[in-house]
């Protein structure tokens, strides 16, 4: 039997393939229609297809193995049937990305200048006084330009509305672009007729919109700035992107071990032939330990003098340190608020309404609805200390009510959404299965979007966890005329 | 080029060709045994000293036999020097200069780890052997074709060959001494034939059987064979070609004086060998020497250019880029 779209199941989600079973959305149509005239078996085995591909291409991400009590080099999880978004939609999308990044740049480059947008009583003292990621030793510095996070990764979801959301920002180090360009390359090995019949927009301006952007934020203005990508090494989980993104950028590929700052401030590699300036650095080391003058001294990942060399504006970074103040629960709660105050606009992307108890008539809405509602505390991350209501006890939700009570501030509540689903090869056949999507923008002289982003999916059924070290996969993200 | 990626480099270059000069090793030795009458034969275990792993060998299996010696040097409990081992290693450094490598090269590597990983039962079964190590030295070919074909001539290929290369020089003075220090006296080879059909298997088991018979004489002798392998600079698994190649590679790398005066000193003891008056034991002499050199230069490549030291605050006094 081939693949029978009247027993898929799209009850209480918005499926981004099919209304209700076997009737496809306007723009999925001959997806669906590809689907069902595949011959018994055909999908499973171009399944597999992709999976070998991606082995020997050696895409991959490594993960701690308790079994072999070691970092192991994992081949990247890949479902080979396209995601698919209409064109106009996407493009209202990437203007409302464009907009919260550039509101986003304002609002850090202000907390760490004149921090107008407290004065202003628009944002509150105490919330900058709490957040872990507001990093002292960048009061008072400018980067060119007013960018901080000039490489961001916000994650999107659709609910039941149908409506896409922003879920969270990724202002530090996101990582996932890499994945996305390869999805692609696989895509077209595995199901090239569908190229024929959708032509999706290419993807692959990425590596030089990135390199670009490097470019412009070199302090020294010549031809050829030397570029290089500092990774943790090949044991953190996302060297392949590391790697890969050097490799597209013709950028060096550094260590920690491999740079130093001189007398004068001057980043230096250390070369076969001597010392060697390096005029922008894409960092990919969290802030903590990028330079142990300055921030954790125990780290052996970092270059000391860095923080000096950058102040100095002697070598650009990206992001500046500090960049993760915007990254975090409390400070997403005011998004919208800061698009209005910076830009004067109404933000395009909608958040995810989120109540923030330390506002009694919000607080008043949380106790009331806790049943209804995640809450989470602002400082944690990870899912520790999290209430999901729903399937809370009652005694659970009444020792919440307590905690909230007591320290209304350390709290946000968020209604609990039903994120969308796409069509995902199991078996020999397909079912639903939970989806994000991760877009970067890239910021610096000029401000791109990739065309769509990478789509994580959570291959269990009924799961919402899409990351890849927990079951998680990923779809090439197809943007298409509509 | 960073140092780092440098060193790298160089050692990708190496871990690749031992993998492949082990596959050879042991084709060369399995033809030997086959080719020898019963009773005069040396075995397996001159080939465990040959790759320098006596100790380690001791310590994992009781008998040098057949079954334990391939198993040990194709690796199938991941010991340091086996081919498995070796194509990881590699694998492993190209991972970390991946920025570097031609796309296809590393697709190239990847895939050879993987058949050498996934067919390991094949490749220590008797019957399946052949065809393993055979594959295993068409896979490192190929990607020596991907270098060869696609790979910008900067310093990376400069070390990527300055590191093959003096690992294949070492290499082939191994599979030389295959032959040398069989435990045989010379009465005990009953004919020339025998001889003769020895050094084929070493010309074959370096690829170079074809071009001996057509550049050198028909007749197969040990003193061209050793000429031929060991001094001719036109055919590229020889170690003169070998250590030409290092030369012209150091030079363009540049800075690298010290490196040459000590290549140069093996050159010439290689060119100067006179090849029809050696003793068995003289050549294994010799062999062990020109090894204990290529151990030298690849020190003094290490000095002078992955090691180093920087006076971090006093960077103008260095020699710019």
């Amino acid at each position: 039997m081939t693949i029978d779209l009247n027993a898929y199941q799209t009850e209480g989600f918005f499926d981004e393939m099919l209304v209700r079973p076997n009737r496809a959305r306007s723009y999925s149509k001959e997806l669906a229609q590809f689907l069902r005239k595949l011959d018994e078996g055909e999908l499973e085995a171009r399944q597999v297809a992709a999976d070998l591909a991606i082995k020997e291409m050696g895409v991959t991400f490594t993960v701690y193995s308790a079994e072999q009590g070691s970092m192991i080099d994992r081949a990247w999880p890949f479902d080979i049937i396209p995601r698919i978004i209409p064109r106009d939609e996407w493009q209202r999308t990437e203007r409302g990305l464009i907009q919260r990044v550039k509101a986003l740049n304002m609002f850090i480059n202000d907390l760490y200048n004149e921090q107008q947008i407290v004065r202003d009583g628009v944002f509150p003292e105490e919330v900058l006084a709490e957040s872990k990621n507001f990093r002292e030793q960048c009061v008072g510095i400018k980067p060119p330009m007013g960018i901080w996070a000039h490489i961001c990764g916000s994650d999107l979801v659709r609910d039941a509305d149908g409506v896409l959301y922003v879920l969270e920002d990724n202002l530090r180090v996101p990582s996932g672009v890499s994945y996305m360009l390869e999805n692609r390359q696989i895509s077209k090995r595995v199901v090239p007729e569908l190229f024929d019949t959708y032509a999706p927009l290419p993807v692959d301006d990425y590596p030089t919109n990135l390199y670009e952007m490097l470019v412009s934020i070199s302090p020294r203005k010549i031809k050829r700035p030397t570029i290089a990508v500092l990774t943790p090494g090949i044991y953190n989980s996302a060297y392949f992107e590391h790697a890969y993104l050097a490799q597209q950028m013709g950028a060096s590929l550094v260590q920690g071990s491999d740079l130093f700052v001189d007398k004068d401030d001057l980043v230096q590699m250390r070369t076969i032939n001597g010392p060697q300036q390096v005029d922008v650095i894409y960092r990919r080391i969290d802030d903590e330990f990028m330079d142990p003058e300055v921030f954790n001294p125990e780290s052996m990942l970092g270059v000391p003098g860095l923080m000096r060399a950058w102040k100095a504006g002697k070598v650009g970074l990206a992001n500046a340190p500090g960049a993760g103040v915007a990254d975090d629960k409390v400070v997403y709660a005011f998004v919208p608020e800061i698009i209005r105050y910076y830009l004067d606009e109404e933000p395009l992307i909608p958040n995810v309404p989120t109540y923030r108890c330390m506002y009694p008539e919000e607080r008043e809405y949380v106790l009331e609805h806790i049943a209804e509602l995640v809450v989470k505390p602002a400082n944690e991350s990870g899912g520790y200390g999290m209430l999901i209501g729903p399937r809370a006890t009652r005694a659970e939700r009444a020792e919440f009510v307590k905690l909230i009570k007591a320290n209304p501030r350390n709290y946000i509540a968020q209604p609990t959404l039903q994120i969308s689903t796409v069509p995902t090869v199991v078996g020999k056949g397909v079912e639903p299965r939970h989806v994000d999507l991760r877009p970067f923008i890239l910021s610096g002289k000029k401000t791109t979007v990739t065309t769509g982003g990478l789509t994580r999916v959570a291959l269990r059924k009924g799961s919402l966890v899409v990351n890849s070290s927990q079951g998680g996969g990923s779809k090439d993200t197809w943007i298409v005329e509509s | 080029m960073l140092s780092r990626v440098a060193e790298t480099i160089y050692w990708l270059g190496r871990y690749v060709e031992r993998a492949e000069n082990t596959a050879r090793l042991l084709r060369v030795n399995a033809q030997l045994v086959m080719d020898t009458p019963r009773g005069v034969s040396p075995g397996w275990e001159p080939l465990i000293q040959i790759a320098g792993l006596q100790g380690s060998f001791a310590d994992c299996c009781d008998e040098a036999n057949e079954r334990n010696v391939v198993r040990y040097l194709i690796g199938a409990g991941d010991v340091p020097g086996s081919i498995l081992f070796s194509l990881g290693a590699a694998r492993e450094n190209a991972r970390t200069v991946r920025e570097i490598l031609p796309r296809s090269a590393w697709e190239s590597l990847n895939e050879l780890y993987w058949y050498s990983r996934d067919h390991v039962q094949q490749g220590v079964s008797k019957k399946g052997r052949d065809a393993y190590l055979d594959e295993v030295i068409r896979g490192s070919q190929q990607l020596q074709g991907v270098f060869a074909s696609v790979m910008y001539r900067d310093d990376a290929h400069r070390f990527l060959r300055i590191g093959r290369s003096l690992e294949r020089a070492d290499m082939t003075t191994r599979i030389i001494d295959v032959r040398s220090t069989d435990l045989f006296d010379e009465e005990q080879i009953e004919t020339q034939t025998l001889d003769a059909l020895q050094w084929i298997s070493v010309l074959k088991s370096l690829s170079g059987y074809q071009a001996y018979r057509r550049v050198r004489e028909t007749r197969v002798r040990r003193s061209e064979v050793l000429a031929f392998l060991l001094q001719d600079p036109a055919f590229p698994r020889s170690v003169a070609h070998c250590l030409n190649g290092v030369e012209e590679s150091i030079g363009g790398v540049g800075n690298g004086q010290r490196v040459l005066r000590r290549l140069r000193t093996v050159i010439r003891k290689t060119g100067s060998l006179n090849v029809a008056k050696l003793s068995r034991q003289d050549l294994h002499q010799f062999l062990d020497d020109v090894q204990l050199g290529v151990m030298r230069v690849h020190e003094e490549v290490a000095n002078t250019y992955f090691l180093l030291q920087y006076d971090t605050s006093q960077s103008q006094s260095q020699v710019a880029s």
